[in-house]
């Protein structure tokens, strides 16, 4: 709804940069964080059509993603590359080289010779796979903007508790794909799944080998002893498997064994507010008897789901918005790791944290649909 | 005296099984070691003879179980190491009720034997990291605390299950005995023949559809390497015995040359199971879900109590691969091969449409 594409920008700059501002001069650095890509964006849309604004939205982070997306290229141009002579009558060199890098990266894949971690982790496939389609998806399909990354430390280990929503866990592979993209240090996200995801066949090891592993303590404790980034939804099927009429209100947060992880091992705790997953497959109904028969948490009822059958599997193309909000320490509180009043009153004050973000970045965001 | 000299080197060393290759080498190891007076070897009388070159300095037994309990007492043992184990049903011997006689009824008269015999110092049990079932829930990475969620389908698992909790037991009821646990993952190296290199030796190898399990596995050297140290050095308590590191099922599978081919995993249960009551196949259940589950150990505790890190589960894959050459469907070299090959036809059409367009 808000209007022609060209005027986007300094439209939606104006209208919500200036009142945020008054309110909050000093205070909150997170989210006068979440503003600054727009508003070094505001001057550069003079020049780039609608089509090219996501690598507008955040120019200097832009230039990395670009260097990684080559991984991709290699592979389509190790699969391809003898069809596409007439691009190459550019200096030939490039093309030579991602033809070579391509084959190489097929005979490394085919002879084994790659390295997984203990949980099942395979980088390369990672990078030069998974990380190009979930690029193409948050950054074409979805058009994401990330703010507050540097609240994600370089080094070291880190909690990121967000917010779970889409009916299928899709936030939490964009997550893991934006944040290696635009984090200065391209770290991966390990994310901690439902003993469900790993029940599935297929499902189980395309999430181990992007770095996932089953939501429990030993798990969470191990990846951030060993300084690792780990990723959680403390919702799980309760942030996903709600109603369109729910979008956007957090659900319960269990027992808090995220807190107890993070207390544990002393580690900070980095909320991150998701905006734009409700939207993907918006959850009408759900049909109770047919998710019990099937032995699923929820069966969903979406605008296109049954109704269209594979084709109700496309996104919807809703506009998303992530923020990192400032790191939560833990590391006074190691000892009160079993002391559940800690454990209840750290992990509502992260709901509470990712639940106000969630709201101003709502405001940001009038159109679900938007540019 | 105390026998042996030492503090640590016991006198009089008895080992169990060593009809089977694993007691073979280990008993051998040990009559080599000069700090061990007398090492005596235990199989059951039913035995074959395959390993008779290599046991010419163990004095060897042959005896049922049921009577050890005298034997242990008469000959003034002063440590044990209980390897008689059966790793999977071997239908030429009594199938699986065999095996359970051997790994249960076989390890419980040996921890009895163990609890009667009044100078014993030191026991050391061979046990397997099956020992932590399998479970979709179950963590990525077992630490020795780790306890098993749910009770394993394979017999071999409820086996080692079974005979951890007799050697719980006898602990309990010897504090004075040294007991040293030791949890294998699945040997491999360049002699071994165990089941599992017995499946990596075929040129097509059957994997579960969906399912690319981590594996780990342990050279065959080290694992004697960490028998023998558990006998002359004192190292009480359990411990994961493993190569660090991580080989999933299709890397090795890849590695080695060969060609998998997923199978539905209902479908192999079945299969498992088939093969079982047909009384032909060594693969059971054990196989099947250790191709579902995979399993990882954390190995830190033994690299601290023995100071002795095994070589890595990649190495030795490595090695297991140089002596099982012969099934090879495709090596490292024709692929580098097929690489240089595409490559160069890729130049070829280039440079002519580049020599045509201009």
């Amino acid at each position: 709804m808000s209007g022609p594409e060209e005027g986007r920008d300094p439209q939606s700059v104006g209208r919500f940069d200036v009142p945020q501002q008054v309110p909050a001069p000093d205070a909150e650095p997170a989210r006068r964080n979440g503003h600054r890509p727009a508003a070094q964006a505001a001057p550069i849309p003079t020049e780039p059509p609608a089509s090219t604004t996501p690598p507008a939205s955040a120019p200097t982070p832009t230039s990395a993603p670009t260097s990684t997306s080559t991984p991709s290229d290699e592979v389509d141009a190790g699969l391809t590359g003898g069809t596409e002579p007439a691009v190459s009558d550019r200096p030939g060199d490039h093309w030579d080289r991602k033809v070579a890098n391509g084959l190489a990266f097929l005979r490394r894949r085919l002879s084994g010779d790659y390295e997984v971690d203990e949980f099942g982790f395979d980088s390369e496939l990672t990078d030069a796979v998974f990380h190009p389609l979930l690029r193409l998806l948050y950054r074409d399909w979805f058009r994401t903007e990330v703010s507050g990354v540097e609240h994600v430390p370089v080094d070291g280990p880190a909690l990121v508790v967000g917010n779970h929503s889409g009916t299928v866990a899709l936030d939490a592979l964009i997550l893991s794909a934006a944040l290696h993209d635009k984090h200065p240090a391209h770290r991966y996200l390990r994310l901690l799944g439902a003993d469900l995801v790993f029940r599935m066949p297929v499902v189980s090891e395309l999430a181990r080998k992007t770095g996932g592993t089953v939501a429990c303590n030993p798990d969470a404790e191990r990846l951030l002893g060993g300084g690792d980034l780990v990723g959680v939804f403390p919702e799980g099927f309760k942030g996903i498997g709600k109603l369109y009429a729910d979008r956007y209100k957090l659900q319960r947060f269990g027992r808090g064994g995220f807190v107890s992880a993070a207390l544990r091992t002393g580690t900070p705790i980095v909320p991150v507010a998701i905006v734009g997953g409700e939207e993907i497959y918006p959850m009408l109904a759900d049909i109770k008897p047919l998710a019990r028969l099937l032995k699923l948490p929820y069966f969903p009822v979406t605008p296109t789901f049954p109704l269209l059958g594979p084709l109700g599997m496309v996104p919807l193309p809703s506009k998303w918005l992530i923020e990192f909000c400032p790191p939560i320490p833990t590391a006074h509180l190691t000892d009160s790791a079993d002391d559940p009043l800690v454990v209840f009153n750290l992990a509502d004050q992260v709901r509470e944290t990712i639940q106000q973000t969630l709201h101003t970045l709502l405001e940001r965001r009038p159109d679900p649909f938007g540019p | 005296m105390t026998p042996g000299g030492t503090s640590g080197a016991p006198g009089v060393v008895v080992v169990t099984g060593v009809g089977r290759y694993l007691g073979a080498h280990v008993a051998a190891r040990l009559a080599a070691d000069p700090r061990i007076e007398r090492v005596i070897g235990v199989d059951a009388p039913d035995s074959g003879t395959e390993f008779t070159d290599l046991l010419d300095r163990v004095e060897r037994i042959r005896v049922d179980s049921g009577s050890l309990g005298g034997l242990l007492a008469d000959l003034d043992v002063d440590a044990v190491v209980h390897l008689a184990l059966v790793t999977s049903p071997d239908p030429a011997h009594g199938g699986r009720s065999a095996m359970k006689d051997q790994n249960v009824i076989g390890s419980m008269q040996m921890l009895a034997a163990c609890q009667r015999a009044p100078r014993l110092r030191k026991l050391v049990v061979r046990s397997s990291t099956a020992a932590y079932g399998v479970s979709f829930r179950d963590p990525a990475v077992f630490t020795e605390e780790t306890e098993p969620r749910e009770v394993p389908r394979g017999g071999f698992g409820r086996d080692i299950l079974d005979l951890e909790g007799y050697v719980r037991g006898f602990r309990r009821r010897r504090p004075d005995v040294t007991a040293t646990v030791l949890r294998f993952a699945p040997f491999i190296g360049s002699t071994a023949d165990t089941t599992l290199t017995r499946y990596f030796s075929q040129p097509f190898v059957p994997t579960v559809f969906g399912r690319d399990p981590r594996l780990q596995f342990l050279h065959f050297d080290d694992a004697l390497e960490v028998l023998h140290r558990s006998i002359v050095e004192d190292h009480p308590g359990t411990y994961n015995v493993a190569g660090p590191g991580v080989l999933s099922l299709s890397q090795a599978i890849r590695r080695a040359g060969r060609v998998a081919v997923p199978v539905l995993e209902p479908g192999l249960s079945g299969a498992a199971a088939l093969a079982r009551t047909m009384g032909f196949g060594r693969y059971g259940l054990d196989q099947v879900d250790l191709f579902v589950h995979g399993r990882v150990v954390d190995t830190s505790r033994l690299e601290q109590e023995y100071g002795f890190t095994p070589r890595s589960t990649a190495e030795a894959f490595e090695d297991f691969i140089r002596a099982h050459h012969g099934g090879v469907v495709v090596t490292r070299g024709q692929l580098a091969a097929a690489e240089q090959l595409v490559l160069d036809g890729i130049r070829q059409v280039r440079s002519a449409v580049r020599e045509r367009s201009s």
